[in-house]
């Protein structure tokens, strides 16, 4: 039979690297700069974070390393697009060629197979009261590992920060129109710098997750190209951090719908589900271009370099 | 102080220095990470050129590599010529490879060169058709073209897999899920023991560079990518030139989609294109768009390829370490950019020069 709970509570842990890797991407593009490393960041969060917890065995300064090590990629990036102006298109793809290599090769050194105790029995699921006993939904949403909980926090986090706080305005300004916020005074390179930055923590958050919870275990390529599928999903969520906790369920529940439906005897092609949120985030993207909607556009100053004398 | 200043009057050669400069110092730093891997940084390097370069049988490996690059990258600097983000060439390639192996499938029993010649005209109609959707929304409504090719390189390798998982499945192939590899007789001949596609390849360079640099339509495509407004108000039909130079551009990816399919593999995959229509983002842009420079940058981008899948054999250098050392060299160069268009000086004081701008 096909058992719609636990389908869904795999959809969460297959959409929580997706998640992280989508919020971080969203608030990369929110500075106006498309940066196509994400992939390679997740890479760099999963190994790192997963090499951290077999030395250490504490999944806290695991996670906090999987978060430094993307944001490390994410300087790169960030020097070479922001500092000396490089195209962002190419430097984004180097930084996913890099943090493929990198990963490997922090990867050759992990010895263990799978993930050490201490950190499996951290992230276990953890009951919410009143919450968790929701009947249906409080198994599925919260009665789940810390690691999903803190992508909770951070969906709400960064919309309060995005659409409530000054800085946040700010940064939209930033990525719309980089001259008129520097004429208001705002430092455009800082602004972009941090922002870069903590979207590839992000990013490598995600990676932590497919490493140290959802699979357990450290493999070469790890993430098996969900860095692409978040590029996809900010388009699909308009930019939006709010909506990308569920377009992050949506698209990692298509991942493994295909093998629940054949379990099912339903035979449905996981190529061709695979194709759909593809197929997805280009509908949106030609809905939001034929509606010129600018709510669900992207920022206006994505990709292109800012340079305070060309104004 | 510091004090960036645009810098319109670097010359070719100091160009050249500051690129040459910057390939060294990515080979300093590489060498750090070589040696933090117990290696002689200097073998290393020595082995990567015989590796490249040493025997014919490796020289002709690289070259085999240089042919779909050039290709690529000379659509791709179409379309960059524009200011049209093509990063769609990956899949442009597969779905040019899939026509064409669709005439394989559709007419079978023909005559080689017959079949050849509809493979071909099929890749460059299966490239064209793939890039249509993007530079369609791109010219009537302004989608972002960036975003948009990308996910249809995802689709087109998403449909490959398909194929091979079930319509066209190779029953010989004890339940794998691969597609039938292509009699032999659909292979593109050779020509002093490489196959034509290097013809090909240069025929193109040669004819890119006489159109983007001395026909009408090329004068357009550069006027559009400077401007658009200019282009409009000088009365050219923006929409239909953007459209056709990017199919063109599609074109030149499918083309390399069958060469890889009919003269390299034989057989279709999903990664036919091998992340060439990637790399070939990064030719075009580190050649300046310019034909004789994806000649040479491609060239170069396959030697650094070819030594270094040699140094994985030959030092027992992991594939991953090879991938850090051609980022860093990619980082170097990329950053180096800013050194040729930019001049960076250092001035003591600020406040006595007319306003306050440079702060």
């Amino acid at each position: 039979m096909f058992n719609v709970s636990s389908f869904l509570m795999s959809v969460i842990c297959a959409g929580t690297p997706l998640l992280f890797a989508t919020l971080g991407e969203t608030i990369t593009e929110k500075a106006g700069h498309l940066n196509l490393g994400v992939e390679g960041m997740m890479l760099m969060g999963a190994a790192v974070g997963f090499k951290v917890a077999e030395i250490t065995k504490n999944p806290l300064l695991a996670v906090l390393s999987a978060a430094i090590a993307g944001a490390l990629g994410a300087l790169i990036y960030a020097f070479l697009t922001v500092t000396l102006k490089a195209n962002q298109v190419v430097s984004g793809l180097t930084l996913a060629i890099f943090g493929e290599g990198l990963s490997g090769y922090v990867g050759s050194f992990v010895k263990i197979k799978v993930v050490p105790d201490q950190i499996k029995s951290f992230f276990v699921g953890r009951h919410i009261p009143l919450l968790g006993d929701i009947p249906y939904v409080g198994a599925i949403l919260f009665e789940r590992d810390l690691f999903v909980y803190l992508g909770y926090i951070v969906v709400i986090i960064a919309g309060i920060y995005l659409y409530k706080t000054r800085t946040g305005l700010n940064l939209r300004a930033v990525g719309e129109n980089p001259a008129a916020a520097d004429a208001s005074g705002i430092n455009i390179s800082l602004y972009k710098y941090i922002h870069i930055l903590i979207g590839g923590a992000l990013c490598g958050l995600g990676g932590a997750y497919m490493s140290l919870v959802y699979v357990g275990q450290w493999t070469e390529g790890i993430t098996s190209g969900q860095g692409w599928i978040a590029v996809a999903l900010v388009i699909f969520t308009t930019w939006n951090p709010y909506k990308v906790i569920l377009g992050a369920y949506f698209f990692g529940g298509l991942s493994i719908l295909g093998l629940r439906l054949q379990n099912f005897k339903f035979n449905v092609s996981q190529d061709i589900i695979d194709m759909l949120p593809y197929v997805a985030t280009i509908i949106v993207l030609i809905v939001t271009s034929m509606k010129k909607s600018k709510e669900n556009a992207g920022p206006a100053g994505l990709s292109v370099p800012y340079f305070r004398e060309d104004r | 102080m510091i004090r960036v200043t645009k810098c319109t009057n670097t010359t070719r050669i100091q160009a050249v220095i500051i690129r040459l400069a910057a390939v060294v110092i990515a080979l300093v730093v590489s060498a750090l990470f070589i040696l933090m891997q117990n290696h002689n940084p200097l073998d290393v390097y020595i082995s990567m050129i015989t590796g490249a370069w040493g025997k014919w049988s490796m020289l002709k490996a690289t070259i085999v590599d240089t042919i779909p690059l050039i290709i690529t990258s000379l659509g791709v600097a179409i379309a960059f010529k524009m200011k049209f983000w093509n990063i769609g060439a990956e899949g442009q390639a597969i779905m040019g490879a899939f026509f064409a192996n669709l005439m394989v499938v559709q007419f079978p029993g023909l005559p080689g060169p017959l079949t050849i010649f509809l493979m071909f005209i099929a890749g460059i109609v299966g490239g064209a058709l793939w890039a249509f959707p993007p530079a369609f929304f791109k010219a009537k409504y302004g989608a972002n073209e960036t975003l948009f090719t990308l996910m249809m390189n995802y689709i087109a390798m998403r449909w490959i897999k398909y194929l091979a998982s079930g319509p066209w499945k190779d029953p010989k192939a004890n339940g794998q899920n691969r597609i039938a590899i292509l009699p032999e007789n659909t292979k593109l001949p050779e020509l002093f023991d490489v196959h034509v596609g290097w013809i090909i390849a240069l025929a193109l360079a040669v004819m890119v560079y006489i159109f983007l640099n001395k026909t009408k339509k090329g004068y357009e495509i550069a006027v559009i990518g400077e401007s658009e407004n200019t282009a409009r108000y000088a009365g050219m039909n923006v929409r239909q030139v953007v459209i056709s130079a990017v199919m063109l551009s599609g074109a030149l990816a499918g083309l390399m989609g069958m060469i890889q399919l009919s003269a390299v593999s034989g057989q279709l995959t999903s990664d036919i294109a091998g992340g060439v229509g990637f790399t070939a983002i990064t030719v075009a842009w580190l050649a300046q768009l310019s034909a004789p420079g994806i000649i040479l940058v491609s060239f170069l981008f396959s030697t650094l390829e070819q030594g270094i899948s040699y140094i994985q054999s030959d030092f027992n250098i992991p594939l991953a370490s090879a991938k850090v050392l051609q980022a860093l060299i990619l980082f170097f160069v990329l950053g180096s950019e800013f050194f040729i268009q930019y001049r960076v000086s250092f001035k003591k004081n600020m406040t006595s020069t007319v306003g306050k701008e440079g702060k």
